[in-house]
C-alpha cells in the first residue's frame, strides 16, 4: 500500500470486540487532504467505535492507525452534556479548546459568525438549542485550525432544513480551508450531496465509493427514495454494486476495496 | 472579646474554606459529591492507622485517602461491563471503610481517644502547629489548583474532546483526586469526618446562582465558605453549640438565603 503524502489518517484492518461481541472486523478507512469521507451504517455498525479508534480514544484489539506527523485534529463530539451547575458561556467554552491566550475574543467571534451562530456568543452553553450547539461544537473544532476535522453525527438534533445547511457548511469549510473531513452519519440521503467518499460499515466494510457514481445507479436511486426501509437494504446490496461501471463500489473483498481506494 | 483560641479557629477555618470553595466547585460540576463522602469516611481508618502506628494522624488520613483515591481511579474499579453502578460501589467503599475505621479505633485501648473529635471536628482546639499545617497544605492546594484550573475545567466540560485536543486528562484527574484527598484531611480538623463534604459542596452550590463564569463561582464559594466558618464560630461562641455542625448550619442558612433571593429575583 503506498502512503501518499497527502493522506492525513489511515486505519488498517481494525478489529474490535466489546464484551465478546465483535464490533469491528477488518475495518478500513482513509482520509486525504481536502477530502470528505463519510462513514455510514446502521446502529451498532461500529461507526463511532471506528472514529474513536482513529482519534486515539480507544485502542483496537488488532490493526493500526497511521496519522500524518503533527496532524492537527478538530473533533466535534456527538453531543455535549455539561452539568447545569457549571456557569460557562459560549465564548468561554470556545476558548477552552486552545492554549492559553491563543484565540482572542475577535477570532472566536468571527469563527462563531462563520458557522452562523454569533448571536449565542454570550449565552450560557446549557441554554442554546441542539442546532446551535452543533454549530458551536463545529466552531470549537475549527478554532484549532485543523488539518483533519472529525465529526461524529454532526446533524444530530438538528431539523431537516438545518441538516442540509449544516452539510453545506461543512462542505464550504472544506473548500475554504482544504482540510480533510471524516464524518459519521446514518442519514444516507442528506450526506450524499456533501461527501466525496462513502464507506458503508456494518462491522466490516460493506461497500465504499464515490456517492456521485453510486447515486447514478438506478437501483441505488430507487433504494434511496424509499425511506428507512431503503436505508437498511443498502447494507445488503453488495452484489448490486459489484457490477458498477466504474467499479467504485465493491463488496466484502477488502483487498479489492483497498486497491480501489488507493486509486482514488 | 475574641479569645485567642477563637481567632485560631477562625484562621484555621478560613484556610480550609478558601481552598475547599473552588475545589468543591469541581466536585459539584463533576458530580462527585458521593466521591467526596467516600474519601472522608475512609479518613477515620487513616486516623486509626495514625494512632496505632504512632505517626501523625493527619499523615495517616492523607495516606488512606490517597489509597482510596487511587483505588477508585483504577480502571478496573469502573469496568465497562460492571453490573453495579458507580454510586453503589462508592457506597460500599464508603461505609465499608468507615466500619473498618470504627472497628480499628476500638483496638486503641491504651490511647486516650475521643471519637467525637474526629467525627465532628474540633476546630476550637486548633493549635499553632495545626495552623502551620493548614496554611502550608492550603497554599500547596491553591498553587496546584491554579496550575491545573484550565485543563481540569476543559476535561470537566468534555473529557474526550480534551483528550483529542491533547490534554493529559488521566493525569489531571489523578492529581485532582489526590488534592481532594488532601483537602478532606485538612477539612476534617474543622468540621469532622461526617461533615467534610458539606464544606466542599454547600458553598459552591450557594455561589452558583450568583456566578456567570467558573472562576466567579470558585471565588464566591471561597467567600461563602469563610462566611460560614465565621458565622458558625460566632453561633458556637454565643450559644455554646458544637462548632463543626454550627459551621455547616451557617453554610446551609447562606445557601437557603441565596437560593430564596435568586428565585425571588427570577420571578420579579
Amino acid at each position: 500500500m503506498s502512503q501518499l503524502p497527502s493522506v492525513l489518517i489511515q486505519a488498517n484492518a481494525i478489529d474490535m470486540t466489546f464484551g465478546g461481541r465483535q464490533v469491528l472486523s477488518h475495518g478500513e478507512a482513509k482520509v486525504a487532504e481536502g477530502e470528505i469521507v463519510t462513514l455510514i451504517g446502521p446502529n451498532g455498525a461500529g461507526k463511532t467505535t471506528m472514529v474513536r479508534i482513529m482519534l486515539g480514544l480507544q485502542s483496537p484489539d488488532k490493526g493500526t492507525v497511521i496519522r500524518r506527523p503533527n496532524l492537527r485534529v478538530g473533533y466535534m463530539p456527538q453531543s455535549l452534556n455539561i452539568d447545569p451547575s457549571l456557569p460557562i458561556d459560549v465564548l468561554r467554552f470556545l476558548s477552552l479548546g486552545l492554549a492559553r491566550g491563543d484565540a482572542g475574543h475577535d477570532l472566536r467571534s468571527s469563527v462563531l459568525e462563520d458557522v452562523g451562530v454569533c448571536h449565542v456568543a454570550n449565552s450560557p452553553i446549557q441554554k442554546i438549542s441542539g442546532g446551535e450547539m452543533q454549530r458551536v461544537l463545529l466552531a470549537r473544532a475549527l478554532l484549532r485550525n485543523p488539518d483533519l476535522l472529525v465529526l461524529d453525527e454532526p446533524v444530530q438534533g438538528v431539523d431537516v432544513s438545518g441538516q442540509s445547511e449544516l452539510y453545506a457548511l461543512i462542505r464550504k469549510i472544506r473548500d475554504h480551508r482544504g482540510c480533510g473531513v471524516l464524518m459519521v452519519s446514518h442519514d444516507l440521503h442528506m450526506v450524499m450531496a456533501a461527501t466525496d467518499y462513502v464507506i458503508c460499515l456494518n462491522q466490516h466494510v460493506c461497500c465504499a465509493g464515490h456517492p456521485e457514481t453510486v447515486s447514478r445507479h438506478p437501483e441505488f436511486v430507487a433504494l434511496f427514495g424509499e425511506g428507512v426501509a431503503a436505508e437498511f437494504s443498502i447494507y445488503q446490496h453488495d452484489h448490486d454494486h459489484e457490477h458498477d461501471v466504474r467499479g467504485n463500489v465493491i463488496t466484502h473483498d477488502q483487498k479489492k476495496y483497498l486497491n480501489e481506494y488507493n486509486n482514488v | 472579646m475574641f479569645d485567642d483560641f477563637l481567632i485560631r479557629a477562625l484562621l484555621a477555618g478560613c484556610a480550609v474554606a478558601a481552598v475547599a470553595g473552588p475545589l468543591g466547585a469541581f466536585v459539584v460540576w463533576r458530580r462527585m459529591a458521593y466521591f467526596g463522602s467516600t474519601l472522608s469516611h475512609a479518613a477515620l481508618l487513616g486516623i486509626a492507622l495514625g494512632l496505632l502506628t504512632g505517626i501523625n494522624t493527619m499523615l495517616g488520613v492523607m495516606l488512606v485517602s490517597l489509597i482510596v483515591a487511587l483505588l477508585m481511579s483504577l480502571p478496573h474499579w469502573r469496568h465497562k461491563n460492571d453490573l453495579l453502578s458507580e454510586d453503589t460501589l462508592l457506597g460500599i467503599l464508603a461505609h465499608g471503610s468507615l466500619a473498618l475505621g470504627l472497628v480499628a479505633v476500638a483496638f486503641l485501648e491504651d490511647v486516650r481517644f475521643d471519637l467525637n473529635v474526629f467525627l465532628f471536628g474540633d476546630i476550637l482546639a486548633v493549635t499553632r502547629s495545626d495552623l502551620y499545617w493548614l496554611y502550608g497544605g492550603g497554599a500547596g492546594v491553591a498553587i496546584i489548583l491554579i496550575f491545573m484550573w484550565r485543563p481540569l475545567l476543559s476535561s470537566t466540560v468534555h473529557e474526550e474532546l480534551s483528550i483529542v485536543e491533547g490534554v493529559p486528562v488521566q493525569t489531571f484527574r489523578l492529581v485532582y483526586v489526590l488534592v481532594l484527598a488532601g483537602v478532606v484531611a485538612l477539612a476534617m480538623k474543622v468540621v469532622g469526618i461526617l461533615l467534610v463534604t458539606s464544606l466542599l459542596i454547600i458553598p459552591a452550590a450557594t455561589a452558583r446562582p450568583l456566578s456567570c463564569t467558573p472562576e466567579q463561582m470558585g471565588i464566591l464559594a471561597s467567600v461563602f465558605g469563610c462566611l460560614s466558618v465565621a458565622g458558625g464560630l460566632w453561633g458556637s461562641a454565643n450559644y455554646n453549640t458544637p462548632s463543626g455542625p454550627s459551621i455547616v448550619l451557617a453554610a446551609l442558612v447562606l445557601f437557603l438565603a441565596v437560593r430564596l433571593f435568586a428565585s425571588f429575583k427570577r420571578s420579579v
